[in-house]
């Protein structure tokens, strides 16, 4: 009896087949993008496009990478918005001006950041807590902190940091999204990268296989908080200066870009550099909407449109792939 | 039977008077149990008896309440499965513990992944690692790079036994292993396990197929009631089942009921799809038509086909002479043909809801006015249908999730009882079930083709078909090879036709 093995390549495809769809959505959406703006600008999109594209997404994908870590473990994490404020609003403040204490406080921060993750984790690892409930809760609370920190948007962010994060005259920023994504394959391809798929999987059968669910979440969480904690970073210098409200608007949108990128928000079953990618796709429907001259007023309602018909085509494909794979 | 005489030599692993309830159940009381080394150990018992909840606490999966366990002498804390891991000691659970959406070869390499550079693993590595593994294993059918979502549940219980085979277990401990597999995995398993006690090695092992036990078995425990109740070096079947049931079962198989001649109530024309050749056949109200032959070779497909469960490709479904085409499981219900899966978990009970609910959930329709349910109406029914088929239950409102698997079996029988189909399609029912369970299953399946219902009756055991169907029908390659009417019914010649070898006279 021959082995029913299966070439490489499609075997590929068939595991990384979210991956896949996002790639080719992106892939689309850019090409619409340069339609659109040859179309109203009389020129394709150039340098400085990609540039400000790219510093735009950074946030978004950082608070990506950091929803899906904890997706994978079938957990959310609802507070990300939370730790981006509070993140955002200490970086005004204490970021100093020169290089010894940016650096400093940059690493403060971001350890910051992974405290508030490591108590979410703690709550819903050793509490058995709904993570949901657990987030929201921290959520309002790490909100609270960050406006109890700036009361009202100010603070300043020197120059020097400005430009080393969202450098507006060249997309350095892309050097960034390259190490997102090599951060995600060393977790990928680390212990505690298969112990997060693992238990997202079936926390009860990874747990006979010696996987520790509870050191997993905690390691998730943190991750997350960390990770959240880098894109208020990236938010307050490219905004130059603090304001403890605007990570708001990313609770949502990195759920959209999560689930763009192929990560099941039910777990095991995703990948990093998808959440990443499916922030930039969420970025370039933004862009097309504004050169297709949509009423800002009606965004929400053809993102969600867009997002309603990309996720039920992404599962009919999926499903369509998964009955060949079965039958071969 | 002999009593297993003390041995001299040190016993491997002993559980020692091991107690443990859930809730308020007790699942083990007092237990004991004592293997030695180079020893196949069967534990046997009827559904609910305490072994799988030994094996979860030998396995470190659960800790005892009360009681000691010992490996080679010594008294260990199993806390973790780690803990029985770094002991030697390996267990192949019931529920199996794969990893749906990872590849083969992580589930294989889970936690031991071959690492490069900065401690990373890869694809590549870890498929390497796995084909190497079922290599020395002789597996060559489980393609390592697959997603374990992807393949059959025998495929599954294979890679979660080589999994365990791969450590060198001192102690191999094995939950039903064989219910999932087919004759030659089955075989490969034995082989394995051979080897292993060959080694020295300690193997316990549950299974409900006695010829296994008969074929493997060192010494057998018996279990009964959450305690071992004897431990034998040999053993005969009717003498475990009477310890295993405390009473004499003096026939496992009741009379089959004379089969009327009356006009067919399901008849079957030219039926085709995925496997499933091509098939005619007809049922007679108060038949019981069994169905046999090897797995995978269109059974499945026509009962599902039968239930509007899966697509016809061909061929026309007549009831009661007028043809039906069932597109889902309601529209075959509304003509009155009802399926018991197999799978009973996952294909059909709602374990979290209670037996009551379970049992009138097909009947919900028909039991409200003005859409509003019928309560007190639907709880008497539930009531004297579960007196009928004399269910084991904690109480009525119990999750039908705390019943042993042979009394979830009867709560489905019910529901289609209630709800008073005239067809009733049985799908290897008996799988997994103990002996005492599978004796009332069959007198309910009598006592229904007695009343008039029309049983279409698929069992994987040969000799179950032969003592309950008036005639039984084997497929071979989607066809139907052979018919086998009652007087020449014997196990043997179901085989034999299923083999394609020529009937013995």
């Amino acid at each position: 009896m021959t082995p029913p093995r299966r070439a490489p390549l499609s075997q590929a495809l068939a595991r990384h087949l979210g991956l896949a769809l996002v790639a080719t959505l992106l892939v689309i959406a850019v090409i619409v993008y340069a339609a659109l703006y040859l179309v109203t600008q009389g020129r394709l999109p150039g340098g400085f496009e990609l540039t400000a594209s790219v510093n735009n997404t950074m946030p978004l994908a950082l608070a990506a990478l950091a929803r899906a870590i904890v997706a994978l473990t079938r957990g959310l994490d609802l507070s990300i918005g939370g730790i981006i404020d509070l993140s955002n609003a200490l970086a005004a403040l204490y970021l100093g001006t020169n290089a010894a204490s940016m650096i400093v406080a940059s690493a403060l921060i971001l350890l910051a950041g992974a405290g508030l993750g490591l108590i979410n984790g703690a709550l819903v690892a050793y509490g058995r807590l709904q993570p949901i409930l657990v987030t929201l809760a921290t959520l309002a609370i790490f909100q609270g902190l960050a406006i109890r920190v700036l009361p009202q948007p100010g603070g300043a962010v020197p120059e020097s940091y400005t430009a080393l994060l969202v450098n507006t005259g060249a997309p350095y920023a892309l050097i960034y999204v390259l190490a997102l994504m090599l951060l995600w394959t060393v977790l990928r391809r680390s212990q505690a990268g298969i112990a997060l798929l693992a238990i997202g999987n079936d926390e009860a059968a990874a747990a006979a296989n010696g996987i520790d669910p509870v050191a997993t979440k905690l390691v998730a969480y943190t991750l997350s908080g960390l990770i959240a904690a880098g894109a208020g970073l990236f938010l307050a210098a490219s905004a130059t200066a603090g304001d403890a409200t605007t990570g708001n608007g990313y609770t949502l949108t990195s759920i959209v870009a999560v689930v763009l990128g192929g990560v099941s928000l039910f777990g095991g079953r995703g990948s990093g550099i998808g959440a990443i990618l499916g922030a930039f796709v969420t970025t370039m429907i933004v862009n097309i909407l504004f050169f297709a001259h949509i009423d800002p007023l009606y965004q929400s309602f053809y993102e969600g449109a867009f997002l309603v018909i990309a996720v039920v085509l992404a599962e009919g494909i999926g499903r369509l792939v998964r009955r060949r794979r079965v039958q071969t | 039977m002999n009593d297993a005489s003390p041995r001299d030599d040190a016993a491997s692993l002993e559980a020692v008077s091991v107690s443990k309830s859930f809730g308020g159940v007790r699942a083990l009381s007092e237990a004991s149990l004592r293997a030695f080394p180079g020893e196949v150990h069967a534990l046997v018992g009827e559904n609910g008896a305490g072994k799988s909840t030994l094996i979860k606490l030998l396995g470190g999966r659960l800790r005892a309440d009360s009681g000691v366990i010992r490996l080679r002498g010594a008294a260990v804390a199993l806390k973790t499965p780690d803990a029985a891991h770094r002991l030697g000691c390996w267990t192949v659970f019931q529920e199996l513990t794969l990893l749906p959406a990872m590849s083969v070869a992580e589930n294989l390499l889970l936690r031991r992944e071959p690492r490069g550079a900065f401690g990373l693993t890869s694809q590549r590595r870890l498929i390497a690692a796995a084909e190497a593994l079922f290599a020395r294993f002789g597996i060559r059918e489980i393609d390592p790079g697959a997603l374990v979502e992807d393949l059959p549940l025998a495929d599954r219980q294979v890679i979660e036994i080589v999994r365990a085979l791969s450590h060198d277990p001192d102690i191999l401990l094995l939950d039903e292993p064989t219910s999932a597999l087919m004759e030659r995995e089955t075989a490969w398993l034995f082989g394995e396990v051979r080897r292993l006690r060959d080694a020295g090695r300690t193997i316990v092992f549950t299974s409900h197929r006695w010829h296994e036990i008969a074929a493997i078995a060192d010494r057998i425990t018996v279990f009964r009631g959450g305690r071992d109740v004897g431990s034998f070096t040999t053993l005969d079947e009717d003498e475990a089942v009477t310890l295993m049931t405390g009473q004499r079962v003096e026939t496992l198989y009741p009379p089959r009921p004379t089969a009327p001649a009356s006009a067919p109530a399901l008849t079957v024309e030219g039926l085709a799809g995925g496997r499933l050749v091509s098939a005619s056949f007809s049922l007679r109200r108060g038949e019981i038509l069994g169905i046999g032959g090897l797995a995978g070779h269109g059974h499945r497909e026509l009962f599902l086909m039968l239930f509007g469960a899966m697509a016809r490709k061909a061929g026309r479904i007549l009831r009661e002479g007028r043809e039906i085409r069932p597109r889902s499981p309601r529209q075959a219900i509304q003509a009155g043909i009802a399926l018991v899966p197999e799978d009973r978990k996952t294909e059909g009970l709602l374990l979290p809801l209670s037996v009551g609910d379970n049992l009138t959930l097909a009947v919900l329709g028909r039991e409200s006015r003005f859409g509003v349910l019928r309560r007190r109406r639907l709880r008497s029914l539930a009531a004297a249908m579960v007196a009928r088929l004399k269910v084991r239950m904690p109480a009525i409102t119990s999750p039908v999730a705390a019943l042993s698997g042979g009394n979830q079996q009867k709560i489905l029988l019910g529901r289609w009882l209630l709800a008073d189909c005239a067809v009733l399609l049985f799908y290897d029912v008996t799988r997994g079930v103990d002996v005492a369970t599978k004796h009332e299953i069959y007198e309910l399946m009598t006592a229904l083709a007695g009343a008039g219902r029309a049983i279409l009756y698929y069992s994987s055991d040969a000799e179950e078909l032969a003592h309950l169907a008036h005639r039984v029908l084997v497929l071979r390659e989607g066809q139907i090879a052979a018919e086998l009417p009652a007087e020449s019914l014997t196990a043997e010649r179901i085989v034999a036709a299923a083999m394609r070898e020529p009937a013995a006279a």
